[in-house]
């Protein structure tokens, strides 16, 4: 089980997707799936080995390494990674759905399963409200675990069974801190395009009920 | 997912680039991808670890390692590798758009189609021309600017392309001016300037292109203007037949009507 796995299920997704949805599968295979294998898990390879404090005294390292990064950056950006592509899962288990009932009655019950209308256009929004929601949220706890997107050079520890506050060193600092922007704007640019996906279809769906709605009265 | 997987999706690209596109995409992934993969990333492995300041001063090594390694070369390779990779994707977006295009007007049956199945679509070769030439044409331009941008950068973040062997540092939290030692500085250099002599070759294989293709834009043009000025006298002729035809038909209308009318 390896990245493979979300790579598949991304692409199977791509079929029922619009454009822009498209778009959005490549910027998340390209610019972050890729950047985090082929160069941000480098960096972070080494963190706790190369975290170190000025002082002698055991444990005192360990200590001040799990206060400051609880959960670490790369991990948390995997997780990111993760719950941002599962929504489109949802809509790929509908138009199975939807397959499966055409299969048990034996006809066609709708004009294709893939079509994004009825339920699947309701499934198809929530996903990407929920993807939105997602990005937002994973956005917000790097800000609120490390105060903002920096990474400093140097912190000062003070926890038991440290002595005294003592300097501790951050290894590539200055690099970690240049990955997070791009992550940061990696997952912005996602949620302008999972906010222009939801308007387009709820714009364009709007214009078709009320086309229908308009014939009908003609009618 | 690793560059494998971006070895099969700008593959796909490859059989709707020119020639030269294809060079340089065999460019891309021999000599910088590969060559990224099996030995630059070994050279650099070691950096940080074997990074030497001459003080034990503890936090000292790793300051004055994030002050003149703000970047590793190798992230800044494997950056530019992703973004000058990326352009390549529109022109793949388009022509899937195309497919996906063709295959509607396939399955509603539509004449003008000339496909015998989907498979066949599935299988055909776009040309450069129309809509599809001003995507491939931005893409080139793009992959340029990108190229360019990180070249710039590698320059103005390690001062040229050398690799120095000994950096003085004197950084907080390091006592006093400190020598600190680099790993394998020649072989790093060796290194960096092989990959921005294939960025070169790379820069100029895409400007090769760029230039081709406006000259095939250009020639294109000018036959079809010579098309039209060449037929005028035979677009003439058609026209004057068609008013003589034309005053026949009014002529015979009038005398029919005449004829009713009496």
């Amino acid at each position: 089980m390896s990245w493979e796995f979300l790579c598949d299920l991304l692409s199977g997704v791509n079929k029922y997707s619009t454009r822009i949805g498209r778009i959005w599968v490549a910027v998340v295979f390209m610019f972050r799936l890729l950047v985090y294998i082929v160069a941000a898990e480098n960096i972070w390879k080494y963190e706790h080995d190369e975290f170190e404090c000025n002082i002698r005294q055991p444990g005192c390292e360990n200590v001040c390494f799990d206060h400051f990064f609880p959960v670490s950056h790369i991990r948390l950006w995997a997780l990111q990674l993760i719950t941002v592509s599962t929504p489109s899962l949802l809509v790929v288990f509908h138009v199975a759905y939807r397959e499966n009932r055409e299969k048990h009655h034996n006809q066609k019950l709708y004009k294709s399963p893939g079509e994004k209308d009825g339920g699947l256009l309701c499934t198809y929004l929530i996903s990407l409200i929920l993807k939105t929601g997602f990005e937002i949220v994973f956005l917000v706890l790097f800000y609120k675990l490390y105060n903002g997107f920096k990474v400093p050079r140097i912190v000062k520890c003070d926890i038991r069974p440290c002595p005294n506050t003592v300097d501790c060193y951050i290894s590539k600092s200055t690099e970690k801190m240049i990955f997070l922007y791009f992550l940061v704007a990696s997952s912005c640019l996602c949620i302008v395009l999972n906010l222009s996906e939801l308007s387009y279809l709820i714009f364009k769906y709007s214009i078709k009920c009320y086309l229908k709605r308009y014939i009908k009265k003609c009618q | 997912m690793d560059w494998g997987a971006l070895h099969t999706i700008l593959g796909g690209v490859n059989k709707h680039s020119t020639s030269i596109g294809k060079i340089w995409l065999t460019v891309l992934f021999i000599f910088r991808i590969m060559i990224l993969v099996v030995a630059a990333e070994r050279v650099w492995g070691d950096e940080q670890d074997d990074f030497i300041c001459n003080t034990l001063q503890p936090g000292c090594k790793n300051v004055c390692y994030d002050h003149f390694f703000p970047v590793s070369h190798i992230r800044l390779w494997a950056l530019q590798l992703i973004f000058v990779s990326t352009p390549a994707l529109l022109v793949a977006m388009h022509v899937a758009y195309r497919r996906h295009e063709k295959k509607k007007q396939f399955r509603k049956g539509d004449q003008k189609c000339e496909y015998k199945d989907i498979e066949e679509i599935r299988r055909q070769r776009f040309h450069i021309e129309g809509s599809l030439w001003w995507t491939y044409t931005s893409s080139i331009f793009f992959r340029l600017v990108f190229e360019a941008v990180f070249m710039y950068a590698f320059y103005f973040m390690y001062d040229g392309f050398r690799m120095p062997r000994l950096m003085k540092c004197n950084a907080w939290p390091c006592p006093n001016t400190v020598d600190c030692f680099v790993s394998r500085p020649t072989e790093k250099t060796v290194f960096t300037i092989f990959m921005i002599a294939v960025s070169s070759t790379c820069i100029l294989l895409n400007v090769a292109e760029l230039c081709y293709l406006l000259a095939k834009f250009f020639l294109r043009r000018s036959k079809k203007a010579g098309k039209t000025k060449h037929h005028p006298n035979h677009e003439n002729k058609e026209e004057t037949k068609q008013n003589e035809m034309n005053e026949l038909i009014s002529d015979s209308c009038q005398n029919t009507v005449i004829g009713f009318s009496s």
